[in-house]
């Protein structure tokens, strides 16, 4: 586990018309084994912060540090899921979910690596299809795969992207149930880009609101839900009001209050 | 029961459209009674194949073993010049319209081009025509397969430092095996046509169109048609050689 800090981070994409800023002075920082949620208005670069966390791309100004070092380029200690679940289509399930072991334990013995991708798919209610094709599998099932690969090297830091973007509303709230024990079993810092207010709640210990692009930290607010949550607690006053405050920050984040 | 659908369906379907395909073509010689210096009939096939049954296996291994050659020289190109197109835009967005513009060159012209450059050498000749007609399908298919890779897949190894190397080993080359067995399937046609091109065009002694040529010139219309089923024998075979490889190799990019 390590915390993810952010600070003073812009990022802007050289084009044709000159540089484009996605993103202005972000400040950020997720506590050690937290779980933080980022929403913002479509295309407000969301994607981006998840890429800049993850290595994949510099920011044009300001630093991000995972556990205290600053980022130079990818870590084996990240993991990442993204909204489409790509899936290696020739290998099994338990073979895809092991992947990430190939390239960051090479020398791990193979039994060993599909010990803990077995492991990892009991925990997602997945015991049995271990050996079956992806293309067997349905789209929620894809995802819980994929939530494998993403812990499968034990990461310290997760970063998922829309992950339960593309699911159906039931199967959305079966992954959220199934991210909690996940996050109960596997100690890590956690940060969601979502669109949905709901599963933000639900899921985090904090809720950051980004405007629209180039996206500014709006506002941030603590969940105060405690570690055991039903969906029920989705429905009480208490929520209520704090999603009818969220909702009413992303109106002001797209512009239209 | 479901086997024996099964044998009715992949066995007896086919070889009855062929027995009825044989018998309206014995039928239309012979009403219209065509002697044998105008049309052959598939009676006349037997006869002319046992006359010729060692030329036949010795100029049949020829013309297939020249294509295979090709075929394999094609592979082995066609992927690396798709790889390095799949790669690098610039590489692409220049050698995009050079391999078109020599892949539209009818290869009959070219035919001569070669067996003059590299006279006598009739084999390499062969193998080179081969070759010229049948790697731009594979090196399309495999630079699209690579370029149009989604870019999670890229991301997912990436993130965790993998190299370049090692994204294409785990995931752009196995990812592309569908694509690279269709083109293949449409290159293994095409090299066995330069084999032959290059046999009639330019005719040296060996393989099966040289035994098409001198069939034409005896106006032995018997083993001229001989030579034809043979060759679309050769070109079945060497077709689901490839289906059979396909069935190995990427077996799991098909679904019921």
């Amino acid at each position: 586990m390590s915390e993810i800090e952010l600070h003073g981070v812009s990022h802007e994409f050289s084009t044709p018309d000159g540089p484009f800023p996605v993103l202005d002075n972000i400040n950020l920082k997720v506590p050690e084994g937290a779980f933080t949620s980022v929403v913002g208005p479509s295309g407000c670069g969301k994607s981006t912060l998840t890429r800049l966390i993850s290595g994949l791309i510099k920011p044009t100004r300001g630093s991000i540090k995972l556990g205290g070092t600053e980022i130079v380029g990818p870590k084996p200690t990240v993991g990442m899921a993204f909204q489409n679940p790509v899936m290696l289509e020739w290998r099994s399930v338990v073979k895809n979910v092991t992947l990430p072991l190939e390239i960051v334990a090479p020398k791990m013995p193979a039994k060993e690596k599909e010990d803990r991708a077995r492991e990892l798919l009991k925990l997602v209610s997945l015991e049995g299809y271990e050996d079956n094709r992806p293309s067997e599998l349905s789209g929620g099932m894809r995802q819980r795969v994929s939530l494998c690969r993403s812990l499968v090297h034990r990461p310290e830091v997760l970063i998922l992207d829309e992950p339960f973007g593309a699911l159906d509303a039931f199967t959305r709230e079966e992954l959220w149930q199934i991210m909690h024990s996940l996050r109960a079993e596997e100690k890590i810092t956690c940060l969601l880009i979502t669109h949905d207010l709901r599963e933000s709640v639900f899921l985090s210990d904090e809720v950051v609101v980004l405007s629209d692009r180039p996206a500014r930290s709006q506002y941030r607010t603590d969940v105060d839900l405690g570690p055991e949550r039903s969906l029920d607690d989705l429905y009480t006053p208490k929520t209520t009001e704090l999603l009818a405050v969220l909702r009413h920050q992303i109106e002001i984040a797209q512009g239209r209050k | 029961m479901e086997m024996r659908n099964n044998l009715v369906r992949k066995v007896i379907v086919p070889l009855t459209a062929i027995i009825i395909f044989l018998a309206a073509w014995e039928w239309i010689v012979w009403i219209n009674d065509w002697p044998n210096y105008k049309m052959a009939s598939p009676s006349d096939l037997g006869p002319a194949f046992w006359k010729y049954r060692v030329l036949f296996l010795e100029y049949g291994w020829d013309t297939f073993w020249r294509t295979v050659a090709g075929l394999g020289l094609s592979v082995l190109v066609g992927t690396m010049l798709g790889m390095i197109m799949g790669f690098s835009r610039v590489i692409r967005e220049g050698l995009y319209p050079l391999l078109v513009g020599f892949n539209a060159i009818p290869k009959a012209t070219v035919v001569p081009v070669i067996a003059l450059i590299l006279v006598g050498l009739d084999d390499l000749n062969t193998v080179l025509i081969a070759f010229l007609i049948s790697f731009f399908p594979i090196a399309v298919s495999v630079s699209i397969g690579l370029s149009t890779l989604e870019p999670e897949y890229r991301d997912i190894l990436r993130s965790l430092g993998a190299t370049r190397l090692t994204i294409f080993w785990k995931i752009a080359l196995p990812k592309t095996l569908p694509e690279f067995f269709g083109a293949l399937k449409v290159a293994v046609t095409l090299a066995f046509i330069g084999t032959n091109l290059m046999e009639i065009v330019e005719p040296h002694g060996k393989g099966l169109g040289h035994l098409f040529d001198s069939g034409k010139i005896n106006a032995d219309y018997p083993l001229m048609f001989s030579v034809l089923i043979a060759l679309a024998f050769l070109g079945i075979v060497l077709f689901y050689i490839v289906v059979a490889l396909e069935k190995i190799f990427a077996g799991w990019a098909e679904r019921d």
